[in-house]
């Protein structure tokens, strides 16, 4: 058994940079890289896409993503975890296991782990109520795309003891995916909830990669981060008995301290004596961080208690289309044009006979991201929005051209137009209860 | 006037229907003062166009911070809302713009907060 562990963090979503997974895998020296890229209706998205044959429905980027940094951990014992399987887990480690031959390991294998798929389960149980709204889940299961449960650390540890250096899953939650290599290294029980807590926590700081170290927080001129461009990611160093400590690749951009350590923590927490994960539900009200010497900073006081007995399900189901159209004025005036523009797309698709069940007007400098507010002076421009939510992409496809006859049609000055359809994915919860869901482990090769 | 951002730091971050922003005081002087002004009462008023509310606010006093859990976002939240900020991202500039009580009226209405305090 190790005596101690470095996890680092390769990826926070789907789209993030590959560049900062590189430096640690080379520079590093870590012994695993986990990449999280499943955001909460990525599965739904790519389950459409593959339903429709357009790809094969993993991670957009996977094939790039593990082409950039596999050749870097080969020689190095580092060892790669992702939720890139997204929708087809045994297809992206089909594609990972070509790859890691193609980047020259000796045993090209991946592990997949399988069964947060509960699709077929989640339409068949009925009685299941969303957690969101209360309501019976039975209104969306019609258009249901995808169900997938958030499976826990102990599946992960199942994948690693394969032995293969890369393991592929769909759903898992994202601290779960550093939790099992801490389980599989260091032999822990699954109820040891002392270090459960402790490495919950290291996990839940590091899922997001560079919002630890300096991203999403920088605010210029008043709380700045040093070479944000050249953005480091964060890695944790991680003895057997759950104290750990986290820090960034030596020379890289970013900042990581007790203030980016506290933003983290309590990024996407709701109360933080509460934080359910599949593995444990972590306490974080006695966490202290300590910054021990240049980015570096030691963690402790998390506790857990015991894991509840269900696990948690994404639902994600087509919600219908949202069309939108854009357009600018600028100068004197800018605003009432951008006003008058408005009415005039709504009343137009009124006379044309198109309704929608939700329409938006944004004036983007104005009120677009926090609503209307008093005292604000009007811009010197102003980007207008309308987006309206419908049931048919026809009716979608009105609101953007609308938008774009305003350049021979509407008020004065008018530039710059854009439209765009998008199809809806909507997503709620549910509760499974655990001993529904069956998880298994496959190694493949090229 | 004095704003939360005089006094803090913040960070936002979403969970379906529901975005949660903290405040990280600079200071244990700044956190006493936002514990006591810094009401759920006042961070719904100030949130009353992008979501219906209720908030929540947990302390968390070793951390100097408090985290405010928003419900109901306008539009069903994350995964259904027509708006350009998807994910409540931006939320966190909204809290920090607070202003806080006992502010005097010669005092700017935007001021903007100076360089983060060190040591």
């Amino acid at each position: 058994m190790k005596k101690s562990l470095r996890i680092g963090s390769g990826a926070g979503f789907a789209g993030d940079r590959w560049e900062p997974a590189v430096e640690l895998a080379e520079r590093g020296e870590v012994d695993y890289l986990a990449f999280e890229c499943l955001a909460e209706r990525t599965i739904a998205r790519e389950t459409l896409a593959m339903r429709r044959g357009k790809h094969d429905g993993i991670s957009p980027r996977l094939e790039e993503r593990l082409r950039a940094v596999l050749p870097a951990c080969v020689g190095r014992g580092v060892r790669v975890v992702s939720n890139m399987g997204a929708a087809n887990p045994l297809a992206a480690g089909r594609r990972a296991a070509a790859l890691a031959a193609e980047a020259g390991f000796a045993d090209p294998r991946c592990a997949v782990l399988l069964g947060d798929d509960v699709s077929d389960l989640v339409a068949t149980r009925g009685g299941l109520r969303s957690l969101e709204t209360g309501e019976p889940l039975e209104a969306v299961l019609p258009r249901m795309a995808a169900a997938n449960a958030y499976l826990g650390a102990d599946a992960v540890r199942d994948a690693l003891a394969t032995g293969a250096p890369v393991t592929m899953t769909g759903r898992v939650a994202d601290p779960s995916l550093f939790v099992g290599p801490m389980l599989h290294e260091f032999g822990w029980s699954y109820d040891d909830y002392g270090r459960l807590g402790q490495a919950t926590a290291a996990g839940h700081l590091l899922e997001c990669a560079g919002q630890l170290t300096g991203g999403y927080f920088a605010d210029a001129g008043a709380k700045d981060v040093p070479g944000l461009a050249r953005l480091g990611f964060p890695y944790a160093d991680i003895d057997a008995d759950g104290s750990f400590a986290v820090g960034k690749t030596a020379g890289s951009g970013g900042r990581i301290d007790a203030r980016t350590c506290t933003e983290q923590l309590l990024y996407e927490m709701h109360d933080p004596a509460a934080y359910v994960t599949p593995d444990c539900v972590l306490d974080a009200t006695a966490v202290a961080f300590e910054e021990t010497g240049p980015d570096r900073v030691r963690v402790s006081g998390a506790r857990a208690r015991p894991r509840t007995d269900s696990y948690k399900v994404s639902v994600g189901y087509f919600d219908g289309y949202a069309g939108e159209g854009q357009i600018s004025y600028g100068g004197p005036g800018a605003v009432a044009r951008a006003r008058l523009a408005a009415e005039v797309v709504a009343e137009r698709l009124r006379l044309r006979g198109f309704s929608y069940d939700e329409w938006r007007v944004d004036l983007i400098g104005l009120d677009s991201l926090h609503g209307p507010g008093e005292g604000r002076p009007d811009p010197w421009e102003t980007r207008l929005r309308l987006c309206g939510r419908c049931g048919d992409r026809r009716t979608a496809e009105a609101v953007g051209w609308e938008v774009e006859t305003l350049l021979t049609n509407g008020p004065q000055g008018g530039a710059g137009d854009s439209k765009s359809v998008r199809e809806i994915l909507a997503v709620q919860s549910v509760l499974l209860p655990r001993a529904l869901v069956k998880t298994r482990v496959e190694a493949v090769s090229p | 006037m004095t704003r939360v951002g005089d006094l803090a730091h913040a960070r936002a971050g979403d969970k379906g229907r529901t975005v949660n922003v903290s405040a990280v005081a600079w200071n244990a002087a700044g956190y006493a003062r936002l514990e006591r002004e810094l009401t759920e009462a006042r961070v719904a008023a100030a949130f009353t166009a992008v979501a219906d509310g209720p908030v929540r606010r947990y302390a968390l006093p070793r951390l100097l911070a408090l985290n405010f859990v928003i419900d109901n976002l306008r539009g069903g939240g994350v995964t259904r809302t027509l708006a350009q900020d998807l994910h409540g991202k931006s939320l966190s500039s909204l809290l920090l713009a607070i202003p806080l009580p006992g502010n005097r009226e010669e005092d700017g209405a935007f001021s903007r907060p100076g360089p983060e305090p060190r040591g």
